[in-house]
């Protein structure tokens, strides 16, 4: 029989410490919904989504009402669109990004992921075609988000796309200005991408799927943190065993909502993503875990340690929990979207430099963090270019996210709302790497063993 | 489907009275209380199966939300699933 303050725990972890399921994400395969014109496509695309889909938002709710547990999010995932927009005749795939914002309008759904490329090693006429419609995408609609894998472990780095992204954000940039923007905060530059993730905006339905899977996205970082207040002073053993214990408790509840998803969607269970994701809400930090192991501010020396220990022993203790585990599963430290990260830039004692060596150690890059407007496109191809020499050396996904704020400057604030949160412009290394960016070709494939 | 209610709020006369009474009318069956104050605060939890309910479990949440309302005190429903998995392997 359950005891009273067994009950209760979880009623606090819910009520107090903002536990949630962060998202339900529905990957759909759109590979049956080719056609060489554009204007079929579309409305293939848009009816395989909607009907597919169609009882998501109603069966998230359901679960929510059921079992007392905020399920955030209920999203879309589809195949990589440049995959599957390939025989249209056309000269761009905005009208399929447009196609995409009516089905998630019409399915209630914040975001649908996929407006994507994977051109680790090289593009194809599709590839180009739907990377250069991004910043038009991102400025027409609402609700799509964009990805575009530019390196693997077994591929090497993509050096030419790597410059054209560095264009590509800019651009985006410049379209979404009036919006401080926000174009950005929904395009990931991926290196490793996953094929199954539910987080937005890198989400897609890989080409290794099926023709549809529930994947879904954990969160806690309020759970982890009041757990381990608990523990204060008490050495890292246990402070290990503690997160393991919660990870595990928190999983357990992905697990069961994943599992009555897939059950009354008809879909099958895709994989549980182990991420402790922050929001801007008080209390829902993963800077604050960090602080609450003992460092006095998020950046501080300590904080790589700290995190990499975090990310492990969320991964250990959630792997059992879990049917299956995939996707980014690691902590996030996206800026603009973790109230503790935002204070931390705000006193000055996290940079981008120590954010890079932060990615090292945990999911999944740079991210979300407003950089000023006047930063060069070779310096963000430049920044992506180290992201994803990590990844690929780490053999990891790594991403950047990073919003070149048209007019801003060091010292400025951007608000992009919501889940987005909020962002002081962070310095960017003034000093150039045009040179590097302009030779273009790839980086080879690294070695795999004598790897110090 | 068995499911966990708990009352968390100011004590006074006839909250389990009229809890149980509610959920009796709905043919919802009491497994298990547990209750406690402290602090003056008043704490229960009830575990109660809901095979023969004449009504739905959001029904339920309803129709107890508004007995919640009406005594002072906050009732949530939800399936013991959430618990089990939670604390039992």
């Amino acid at each position: 029989m359950l005891l009273i303050k067994e009950i209760f725990e979880t009623n606090r972890m819910i009520a107090e410490n903002k536990l949630d399921v962060r998202t339900i994400t529905m990957g759909i395969s759109l590979r049956g919904c080719s056609h060489p014109d554009i204007k079929v496509f579309c409305k293939n695309i848009y009816d395989k989504i909607t009907m597919t889909a169609k009882n998501l938002v109603q069966v998230g709710e359901d679960i929510e009402a059921e079992y007392g547990v905020p399920i955030i999010n209920k999203r879309v995932s589809v195949t990589p669109i440049s995959v599957v927009a390939e025989s249209c005749k056309t000269d761009s795939y905005v009208p399929v990004a447009e196609a995409m914002d009516k089905a998630a309008k019409e399915l209630g759904i914040n975001f649908i992921g996929g407006f994507t490329a994977l051109v680790d090693k090289h593009e194809t006429e599709g590839d180009l075609l739907l990377i250069n419609s991004i910043p038009e995408a991102l400025a027409r609609t609402e609700r799509v988000c964009s990805s575009v894998n530019i390196g693997t472990t077994k591929s090497g780095i993509n050096m030419d796309a790597v410059r054209r992204m560095g264009l590509i954000i800019k651009r985006t940039a410049e379209l979404t200005a009036a919006r401080d923007a926000i174009g950005c905060a929904k395009l990931v530059v991926f290196c490793n991408a996953v094929q199954d993730n539910p987080f937005m905006a890198g989400a897609f339905h890989g080409v290794g799927e099926g023709s549809s899977a529930i994947n879904v996205g954990v969160s806690g970082p309020g759970v982890v943190k009041r757990a381990l207040e608990d523990v204060r002073g008490q050495s890292f053993d246990v402070v290990a065993e503690t997160i393991k214990r919660t990870a595990f408790k928190v999983t357990r509840v992905g697990q069961l909502v994943a599992q009555e998803a897939s059950k009354r969607l008809g879909v099958k269970m895709g994989v549980i993503d182990l991420s402790l994701a922050p929001t801007p809400a008080v209390g829902d930090s993963v800077a604050h875990i960090l602080e609450e192991m003992g460092i006095e501010s998020c950046g501080a020396p300590g904080t790589t340690a700290a995190l990499a220990l975090l990310n492990d022993a969320v991964k250990k203790g959630g792997l059992m929990a879990a049917q299956h585990v995939g996707g980014l599963s690691g902590a996030f430290i996206p800026v603009s979207e973790d109230a503790g990260m935002i204070a931390a830039v705000e006193r000055g004692s996290l940079t981008l430099e120590k954010l890079e060596a932060m990615t090292c150690v945990c999911s999944v890059g740079l991210d979300m963090i407003a950089v000023p407007g006047d930063t060069s496109a070779a310096t963000l191809s430049a920044i992506i270019a180290d992201e994803a020499a990590i990844g690929m050396i780490n053999n990891k996904t790594t991403a950047v996210r990073l919003i070149p704020v048209p007019g801003k400057k060091v010292g400025d604030k951007v608000e992009f709302g919501g889940l987005l949160g909020y962002c002081p412009i962070m310095a960017v290394n003034s000093f150039k790497a045009d040179d590097f960016i302009a030779r273009g070709g790839r980086i080879p494939a690294p070695l795999r063993s004598l790897t110090n | 489907m068995k499911i966990v209610v708990t009352i968390i709020g100011q004590d006074r006369v006839g909250i389990v009275a009229k809890v149980s009474t509610a959920m009796a009318d709905v043919n919802v069956n009491v497994l298990d209380i547990n209750q406690n104050i402290m602090n003056g605060f008043f704490n229960m939890v009830m575990i109660a199966d809901m095979g023969a309910a004449k009504i739905s479990l959001k029904e339920l949440q309803q129709k107890l939300g508004e007995v919640g309302k009406e005594i002072g005190v906050e009732i949530k429903v939800q399936s013991q699933d959430i618990f089990n998995v939670m604390h039992r392997i």
